[in-house]
């Protein structure tokens, strides 16, 4: 029994050392300035006013837009890709595969140290900077997404396949309306991996755009609190960094088990 | 089924492996020879940048504060996840609540992360120095000692991480069979031999997976000192990644950014190489 009190006691401050600070930090936003430097987990001196400076400061809300935007047509096109490429893998015999499924291997194994001043370039030459392109692109396929979807095709019944042949069915529906609806966990988590992926990546939009209306939340969140724009005003800053993290809270809030599972298979991958 | 079919499949895939990572390697091998301010045409300069990366002072220092980093991330890492996964594989009750707080940092931002603890760090009013004033401690200057800041990160990277390696680890524990466990204690086995030689060698790929990608996650630090230092105080937090960053888009030297990725890619490799001949191998 108390080894039993001893283990609740650990794990209970080991879950409260990952969750104050956020609390702190939500908190934190709603102070006055001077009542900032509290450990308590109350506001002091209650105000929305470090939010409505934010917005006053830099265009957050178009900002939000552009993430969304980016994040949702991206991880529809990395599904839709990594579907088809994942099929063609798993169910088609085709001279070439193996090779492609080694391309894989090394396009994943790749660090990006080595891709990413020659990506900018080509996004230069292509007239892509400051352009939704350059945000969306070179994301929209991915080669995890490919691996997952082989793995979950391979899973699946040729009778599944041969029946829609039967019907007259052509490759893109057997893919899309009769096997991805059996697979719709492997679905999720590549919708998951993606989508939290690309809304919280800094460094790419930091290199490929600079004008204002076309940043995403990230990338403007970083440049406000570095340049000098939050005028030392901590809780200003603060407040931006929590509105930056409230969509994927409340995407985890509700699809919270899923979130882990994906994360852990991602993990386990490398 | 046509012939063809499997081809106009993969074909989308192909196309951008070729534009977005097979010509950049082959690009970058081209830059290193190259200097270039991506204005003026590109001035073939043979190994200049090479010789110039081995004299670079501040290519070393970057090596040096990722290894400082990784020194204490992946044993600090290790360690902790392991203690968690240990107590949360013995619970039932609550045991879901608790992984989830555990993993929330994982799904949030590093800038928000970033942010928030550059706050918790503060040498003024942080709330790790209100809490040594509290107990008649001096403060520290988190981030703006040289001797402190980097490993002041490496612990940040791993409160933002450690969750996401508690599941992994969990995933293994729960693979050990109970069976194991009693036999063992049929036998009198001490609490260190019952780990020594039923836990570890199962959870063993786990660690190296550990290792792995934090050691991958120490050479792409960026918007961590970003944000918090820029990569000071004199240089000891400047990242890798952080390198490429100034080199290519402060000064405009795209051959030797180039040159700067391309010997970190080999680094990165080589040492998880390295890593999976020796950390990967049976106990």
């Amino acid at each position: 029994m108390p080894q039993t009190l001893l283990k609740y006691l650990l794990l209970s401050l080991a879950a409260l050392s990952f969750i104050y600070p956020f609390i702190w930090m939500v908190s934190a936003s709603l102070s006055s300035e001077s009542g900032l430097g509290s450990l308590v987990l109350l506001p002091q001196g209650f105000t929305w006013g470090n939010y409505a400076t934010v917005f006053t400061k830099i265009p957050l809300g178009r900002a939000f837009l552009n993430s969304a935007f980016v994040a949702i047509v991206t991880t529809g096109l990395v599904l839709i890709s990594g579907a088809m490429v994942g099929y063609a893998l798993a169910r088609l015999d085709f001279v070439g595969r193996s090779a492609i499924f080694y391309l894989i291997i090394f396009t994943m194994t790749l660090p990006f140290q080595i891709t990413l001043i020659p990506n900018y370039i080509t996004m230069v030459q292509l007239g892509w900077v400051d352009t939704y392109f350059a945000l969306i692109v070179p994301f929209a396929l991915s080669s995890l997404s490919v691996l997952l979807f082989r793995q979950a095709f391979q899973g699946l019944p040729q009778s599944l396949i041969d029946a829609a042949r039967m019907d007259g069915a052509g490759e893109l529906r057997i893919i899309f309306q009769i096997l991805v609806p059996n697979i719709l966990p492997t679905v999720l988590t590549i919708t998951i991996l993606t989508f939290m992926g690309l809304w919280n990546e800094a460094l790419w939009p930091l290199i490929v755009i600079r004008n204002e209306p076309t940043m995403t939340m990230p990338q403007l969140v970083t440049l406000f609190s570095v340049g000098g724009r939050a005028d030392a005003q901590l809780g200003v800053k603060i407040a931006a960094a929590v509105m930056l993290a409230i969509p994927i809270v409340v995407l985890y809030l509700f699809f919270q088990k899923h979130f882990i599972r994906s994360m852990a298979t991602s993990g386990m991958k490398d | 089924m046509k012939k063809w079919t499997p081809y106009l499949l993969v074909s989308p895939y192909l196309l951008h492996v070729v534009v977005f990572v097979l010509f950049p390697v082959v690009f970058s091998v081209v830059l290193t020879f190259h200097s270039w301010n991506i204005i003026s045409p590109m001035q073939y300069v043979g190994l200049a940048n090479y010789e110039r990366l081995f004299k670079d002072r501040l290519f070393w220092q970057a090596i040096w504060n990722t290894v400082r980093f990784l020194l204490v991330h992946i044993p600090l890492q290790i360690l902790i996840a392991l203690a968690l996964a240990e107590l949360l594989n013995r619970t039932r009750r609550g045991a879901g609540l608790f992984r989830a707080a555990f993993f929330l940092p994982v799904i949030v931002s590093g800038v928000v992360v970033t942010i928030l603890w550059q706050q918790l760090l503060s040498f003024n009013s942080g709330l790790l120095n209100q809490l040594l004033t509290a107990i008649a401690l001096p403060r520290v200057a988190w981030l703006d000692d040289p001797a402190v800041a980097m490993y002041s990160i490496a612990v940040m990277a791993t409160w933002k991480n450690v969750g996401l390696y508690v599941i992994l680890f969990l995933v293994g524990l729960q693979s050990v069979p109970e069976q194991y466990y009693e036999a063992a204690d049929m036998e009198g086995a001490t609490n260190w031999q019952k780990f020594r030689y039923i836990t570890l060698p199962i959870i063993n790929p786990t660690i190296f997976t550990v290792v792995v990608l934090s050691t991958i996650s120490g050479f792409s630090l960026f918007i961590e000192p970003y944000i918090m230092t820029e990569g000071g105080p004199m240089n000891t937090t400047l990242s890798a990644v952080m390198y490429i960053y100034k080199q290519a888009f402060q000064y405009y030297h795209m051959g030797y950014s180039a040159t700067l990725g391309f010997c970190f890619a080999l680094i990165i490799l080589f040492v998880v190489v390295v890593q999976k001949r020796y950390v990967e191998q049976d106990i």
